[in-house]
């Protein structure tokens, strides 16, 4: 196979990818001393933003179809009081309520993207409807912020995954020998990306939402079903996002109202920091990984810094998202102009 | 059934709300050839394809298929493509974010033994299906990064490649410059000779002679005749789609024209264009003179309008009004130097439905004057008065809602508008469509008398006869282009010879 040019969307990806390793490498210089520069950083980085990564993958491919699902956020914060009030005061099975919880993101997701795809709503309201409900049923399983305080979900979730060879271990100050780990949902996490990255490269489903967000008419003249790609898209995204939530749920091991406000923020901003267009067609889930990092090292960057308020990550994604959006626009010009 | 006939439409018939779209039209195409499909705009060209693609469902007919048996009555354009019939529109139906590779399989990807798309052989078949049709195409490159002829091309290559038989191209080349016209043709003839069946829609002229081989003209939703090339000469063919029999065609004379090279000039337009609505063009108009914009629906008339006035704007040239050269970004501009445009779509671009006759009547005047300017009421209603006199309109009083009165009074409103204005230029798209008789002569009278005033005036209408009882200039308009001038001899026969052009093999 010939190797494609470089187009501008691979070149923005490039833009991206470069950009965390500068930020990422300026955080190592300057923090250096306060412990940024070790290896567990990094991984802390995808430790704390699994449960993103996971929605941030979801989000993607319903912007690709020119989509958007606001409830993301909402239904995590569901699925995590679930957990812990299944888990905690009602003592019901972790698998089952596992299990419960990804057939509850299949079905929500099932409603939205019937909405979606065959009443032709918009995705935004259909979605805030969604975000409504989850945050309010949220709050009808359980009021109180409940902590999974025992049972194995809550030991799992401990689980030191050491990385071998020793990769990237140091002696601290003490003088013991500290291993990088991640943890199980860092690896749930990577596994849902990589299926995402695989399914939308090399499925008919997957590159039936490139052709839907390109163009729908062109995508059902050209004999593709538009309404079921958008309803498989929804609830790939709320069943992606629902095993988010119990990653998101082993990091916290806890359930609380207002816990994940904004997530769908942080993943929309992820998904068009890492190339994604919310006219749809354009984007990828390796754009959006790094989207994510870029999200969680700006933060962790504030968090080292110590004296700075922790809004000021919210500015510096204001800034970048204003960055890569006038990039987006850019090329589109240029590409306009060339023609 | 005649051998190697892949496509037979009989008996057509289907009605809009009010209209008869088709009726009863017959429709026959063979194996390797390009069938040209014209007509006006409105004739019913559309409408038919749509019924063969299933975008329509029609009331009565039978379509006959090639290879399947019985009616076929196809209920989406899918339906269609899977029996072998596949439409390329003006406007590309491809995806332009995906590979060209990917919208010539999407749909149908090459898969590999887990299930997964496999992009190799994907690409390789590609690569051979445009490179058999001497397409310089990179097939995995994205589709946005080719010119709209190439994607084009490359849609007629998928659809090529899906096995149809019967290739429907609806105004492929609207949009497409003189030489990607030339390797669209190119490619047209190839596939012919490969034994599709090209229905080719179109209205420009010289294409159907440059590359077809058999036309069928419709009329008002009826057919009028399928012909080969070679029995209808362009004339004829501008007579079969006007409704006009060419040999039984009496001159009617009119008086001896004004010479009006000696009046001062009111509008002097040197190569004004708008892309891709029409293409650069001069044109003189002296003061008190009437010209005429003559050509087939859809050759420019109304847009070589819309660019004076500012509705388009003008992209090169130079414009002059009363011997000052000016600019004319909006129609504001064009209202300020004195002009006034009466669109030829009343309802959507004239009146406004919900207002009386009187706030239709000040609309023209109050905005040149500018919002700040009000006319007090009292000048409004003798302003209202005066034009519902002069102009007979018939109506119970000034303050009836506009949408109560009958066409034509509705566009004598619309006339007293701009004649509020003052105007020393008027515009006047199909003043007479869809009023009475009665009427029309009354409109045709004004037309004079304004210009007896001294005002200048572009007359335009599909009934030559009314334009050569008005005008003393006829411009002839063809395929987006000014073609030519008409002064002397202002006869029905030398117009029609004008607007068909080139072939003067009659």
């Amino acid at each position: 196979m010939k190797r494609t040019k470089m187009n501008s969307n691979t070149l923005l990806l490039f833009i991206t990818i470069a950009l965390f390793i500068v930020m990422y490498a300026a955080g190592c210089i300057i923090y250096g001393s306060k412990g940024f520069s070790h290896f567990q950083t990094f991984l802390n980085i995808l430790i704390t933003n699994s449960g993103l990564l996971c929605v941030a993958c979801g989000m993607t491919c319903v912007m690709l179809t020119g989509g958007i699902d606001i409830s993301v956020g909402a239904l995590i914060a569901m699925d995590c009081m679930f957990l812990a009030v299944g888990i905690d005061r009602w003592g019901w099975n972790p698998i089952l309520l596992c299990v419960l919880v990804l057939v509850i993101g299949l079905v929500f997701g099932f409603v939205q993207g019937f909405l979606v795809g065959y009443l032709e709503i918009q995705p935004f309201i259909v979605s805030m409807a969604g975000m409504f409900f989850a945050r309010g049923m949220t709050a009808v399983i359980c009021t109180d912020q409940v902590s999974i305080s025992s049972g194995w979900f809550k030991d799992i979730a401990g689980i030191k995954l050491y990385m071998p060879f020793n990769i990237g271990a140091y002696t601290n100050s003490k003088g013991v020998l500290q291993v990088p780990y991640i943890r199980v949902h860092v690896v749930i996490a990577l596994i849902v990306l990589i299926v995402i990255f695989l399914m939308l490269r090399y499925t008919k489903f997957g590159r039936s939402l490139y052709a839907v967000g390109g163009n729908e008419t062109s995508a059902k003249m050209m004999g593709l079903d538009v309404k079921k790609t958008k309803l498989k898209a929804y609830m790939l995204s709320s069943f992606v996002c629902s095993i988010g939530g119990i990653c998101y749920c082993m990091n916290t091991l806890t359930g609380s109202v207002q816990q994940a406000t904004g997530l769908e923020m942080d993943a929309i901003s992820s998904a068009v920091i890492g190339g994604t267009l919310l006219t749809g067609g354009v984007g990828n889930v390796i754009g959006s990984f790094f989207g994510v990092l870029i999200n969680g090292t700006i933060s962790t960057l504030v968090k080292t810094n110590g004296k700075l308020l922790s809004s000021w990550s919210n500015i510096a994604v204001a800034a970048l998202l204003c960055f890569f959006i006038v990039l987006q626009s850019i090329f589109a010009l240029l590409k306009e102009r060339r023609k | 059934m005649e051998n190697n006939v892949v496509l037979t439409m009989r008996g057509i018939s289907m009605t809009f709300p009010g209209v008869k779209a088709l009726d009863n039209v017959d429709f026959t195409l063979r194996k390797g050839e390009i069938h040209a499909l014209m007509g006006e705009n409105g004739a019913g060209k559309s409408t038919l394809i749509k019924c063969l693609t299933g975008i329509n469902a029609f009331e009565a007919g039978e379509i006959h298929v090639d290879g399947i048996d019985g009616a076929v009555v196809n209920h989406s354009t899918l339906d269609a493509q899977n029996k072998g019939i596949s439409t390329v529109y003006q406007e590309v139906n491809l995806c332009p974010n995906l590979s060209v590779a990917e919208n010539l399989f999407i749909g149908r990807e090459p898969l590999t033994r887990f299930g997964a798309i496999d992009w190799k052989t994907m690409v390789k078949k590609s690569q051979k299906i445009v490179d058999d049709l001497d397409m310089k195409v990179d097939v995995t490159q994205n589709l946005e990064e080719y010119s709209l002829a190439m994607q084009q091309m490359i849609a007629i290559a998928r659809a090529v490649d899906m096995d149809c038989k019967v290739l429907i191209l609806d105004e492929p080349t609207s949009s497409l410059d003189d030489n990607e016209v030339e390797k669209l043709f190119v490619l047209m003839r190839r596939l012919r000779d490969q034994g599709v069946g090209i229905i080719f829609v179109t209205h420009f002229l010289e294409q159907v002679y440059a590359v077809c081989d058999r036309i069928t003209v419709l009329r008002n939703g009826q057919l009028v005749g399928e012909y080969p090339i070679a029995d209808l000469p362009r004339v004829k063919l501008v007579a079969a789609m006007m409704g006009k029999d060419f040999d039984d065609l009496a001159a009617i004379k009119t008086d001896d024209a004004k010479d009006f090279s000696d009046a001062p000039v009111e509008i002097d337009a040197k190569g004004l264009s708008h892309a891709g609505t029409i293409k650069p063009f001069d044109l003189v108009i002296h003061k008190g003179e009437v010209v005429g914009l003559t050509g087939l629906l859809g050759s420019g008339r109304s847009e070589l309008a819309r660019v004076i006035y500012g509705a388009d704007k003008a992209q090169t040239g130079t414009l002059k009004v009363d011997g000052k050269e000016v600019k004319i970004n909006a129609p504001i501009d064009a209202m300020q130097l004195g002009m006034g445009l009466l669109p030829d779509d009343r309802k959507a671009e004239g009146i406004i439905e919900d207002l009386s006759i009187r706030e239709n009547i000040i609309l023209a005047l109050q905005a040149k004057r500018g919002m700040f300017k009000l006319l007090s009421a009292s000048e409004q209603n003798r302003i209202a008065d005066e034009y519902i006199k002069v102009l007979q309109i018939k109506t119970p009083s000034r303050e009836t809602l506009i949408k109560q009165l009958s066409g034509g009074n509705q566009q004598k409103v619309i006339l007293g508008r701009w004649l509020a204005t003052d105007p020393d230029f008027l515009i006047l798209d199909e003043p007479t469509r869809g009023i009475d008789v009665g009427t029309k002569t009354e409109i045709q009278k004004l037309v004079l008398q304004l210009a007896g005033e001294g005002k200048s005036i572009i007359f335009i209408s599909s009934e030559i006869e009314e334009m050569l009882r008005t005008c003393s200039k006829m411009e002839v308009l063809r395929d987006g282009a000014k073609v030519g001038e008409i002064t002397e001899n202002l006869t029905q026969e030398n117009v029609m010879k004008a607007i068909a052009g080139g072939g003067s093999d009659e």
